[in-house]
């Protein structure tokens, strides 16, 4: 497997993603006012580290991970990754979608090997190997996105992502349009594949159960114009019991973070 | 009785039904002008003794390659690029949008005046015919390509030329497909107007000579026969290309 290792760098204490003081704002339909999506928004992320953003829907917290992976350009601020300004996509950091990212036309292992093409043959052929058995999808290789569940595509598109082994993942609401049951089971799966691969990831998502079930650190950014009203760092052992009061303590120091009460029906 | 059975029984049952109205209505009316279908059916018998048959139908199917290839070949990639490059659309959608509308037919007295009565006129019509539906709906389909799958593209470093053939292409590919299965339609409809006006041979020319050297109904109907029963085979060979993996896809409610 020394062939799918790259050298960790040596730079293990300096943030690999800062955000300084970001902003962006859309213009608003005929003459409106400006709508302010972002604002001052400053953010860290160390090597390895598992950072969720929470927040409620349209915070903005999906328009910021486009702007850190390049897909938007903010209207105020700067985001540097390894210390160099973001102006675009790169495969050194893989985005996952939420939904429909992976190709319908190829298969699976094409699908894996898509970042993979200027590799040789052989090289390409024993990572998409590896990574179809990381994500359990052996004897799956040839089949067709159309022929899989929704639960066994997002372990595609991961796959996908994976494989050209880029140094932070980007994940947006990937688990979103799944069901409770294989959600479950993707978080198991993906806290077990991050701790083997040892990768960045940065994580986007609107439930506060799977950010503490998941994440070094939560970060909570608040109703637009979002901004970060708290960070919470977990530092509960994995895997993570989630009757322990522990666990319990910090998923209710969010949701108070975030003004809800766990009452559900009005008062 | 299992469906493939029925498949078969019922269009069998109908084409009789349709067999012995026709017979029976040409019976009633005492025509002497209109055939019966056994008629007909010896009108096509005399064609192929005749050696005529065949040779219209491969200058039909011929006039139609060329013509609905090299529409293919230019409305694909022309309308991959307009629905791609802004600008391009902008510049070039209006004098599309006016040229669309124009039914082919319109074009017959012009195709004779540029190419006389010659293969190139039918062939000229054909293009054009083929040409605007497989350019509109190239251009469309790159517009309407999902985000998610160029974004996905550029982020893996693609270059622009990889990027169209590795996701813009196979992205539109079921929609091109679809367009090129409408054409051709069209395209057959086409020929057999070409035919009976800007050339001298063909399934188009067949019924009209046959009406005006002495009013041979039985042929006249013998090549409408023909031409549904070929335009029939067009239409389930081009069918094919909807059942490779890489565009079923794009079929029967999406992924």
């Amino acid at each position: 497997m020394g062939l799918l290792r790259r050298e960790v760098s040596k730079t293990v204490n300096e943030p690999i993603i800062s955000v300084r003081d970001l902003g962006i704002s859309f213009p608003g339909k005929q003459r409106a006012e400006p709508i302010h999506v972002l604002r001052s928004v400053n953010l860290e992320v160390r090597r390895g580290e598992f950072v969720c953003l929470v927040g409620p829907s349209g915070c903005g917290k999906t328009t910021l991970l486009n702007i850190i992976t390049g897909f938007i350009r903010q209207s105020k601020g700067e985001v540097l990754v390894q210390g160099t300004p973001v102006t675009g996509p790169d495969p050194k950091r893989i985005f996952v979608f939420q939904d429909n990212g992976v190709f319908p036309w190829l298969t699976v292992e094409q699908n894996i090997g898509f970042g993979l093409s200027r590799r040789p043959r052989n090289e390409r052929r024993e990572i998409v190997h590896h990574y179809v058995q990381m994500v359990g999808l052996t004897g799956f290789e040839r089949a067709y996105p159309r022929e899989l569940s929704g639960g066994m595509r997002q372990r595609v598109e991961i796959a996908r992502a994976l494989a050209p082994n880029p140094e932070i993942i980007y994940m947006d609401e990937p688990f979103g349009a799944l069901d409770f049951i294989t959600r479950m089971k993707m978080r198991t799966d993906l806290t077990r594949i991050w701790q083997e691969e040892k990768k960045t990831i940065l994580f986007v998502t609107h439930d506060i159960e799977e950010s503490v079930q998941l994440a070094d650190r939560v970060v909570v950014i608040s109703q637009r114009p979002g901004t970060i009203r708290k960070q919470i760092e977990i530092e509960l052992p994995r895997p993570r019991d989630l009757d322990s009061p522990e666990y319990l303590q910090v998923r209710d120091e969010i949701f108070e973070t975030m003004g809800m009460s766990l009452k559900v029906g009005a008062g | 009785m299992n469906k493939s059975v029925l498949s078969i029984l019922l269009p069998v049952a109908v084409l009789l039904v349709v067999y012995f109205l026709w017979d029976g209505a040409v019976l009633l009316s005492n025509t002497d002008i209109f055939p019966r279908p056994y008629q007909v059916f010896l009108g096509i018998g005399e064609l192929i003794q005749r050696g005529v048959l065949l040779k219209y139908v491969v200058a039909s199917l011929f006039r139609v390659s060329i013509g609905f290839t090299l529409a293919v070949l230019i409305g694909v990639p022309f309308g991959l690029l307009l629905g791609w490059f802004r600008p391009a659309f902008l510049a070039f959608n209006p004098l599309i949008q006016i040229l669309r509308p124009i039914s082919p037919i319109a074009w017959i007295p012009i195709a004779i005046l540029w190419f006389h009565v010659d293969d190139r006129a039918p062939i000229f019509l054909i293009f054009l015919s083929s040409l605007f539906p497989i350019t509109v709906t190239s251009i469309a389909a790159v517009q309407n390509i999902q985000p998610v799958y160029v974004r996905a593209a550029q982020n893996f470093g693609l270059t622009r030329l990889d990027l169209f053939r590795r996701v813009i292409f196979p992205a539109c590919l079921p929609q091109i497909i679809t367009s090129l299965r409408i054409s051709l339609g069209i395209a057959w409809l086409v020929v057999v107007a070409a035919e009976m006006i800007a050339v001298n041979s063909g399934l188009g020319y067949l019924i009209i000579d046959a009406r005006n050297a002495g009013k041979r109904y039985d042929l006249v109907v013998a090549g409408m026969l023909m031409i549904g029963l070929i335009g029939l085979i067009l239409d389930l060979l081009i069918r094919r290309l909807e059942r490779f993996e890489e565009v079923k896809w794009g079929y029967f409610g999406g992924r």
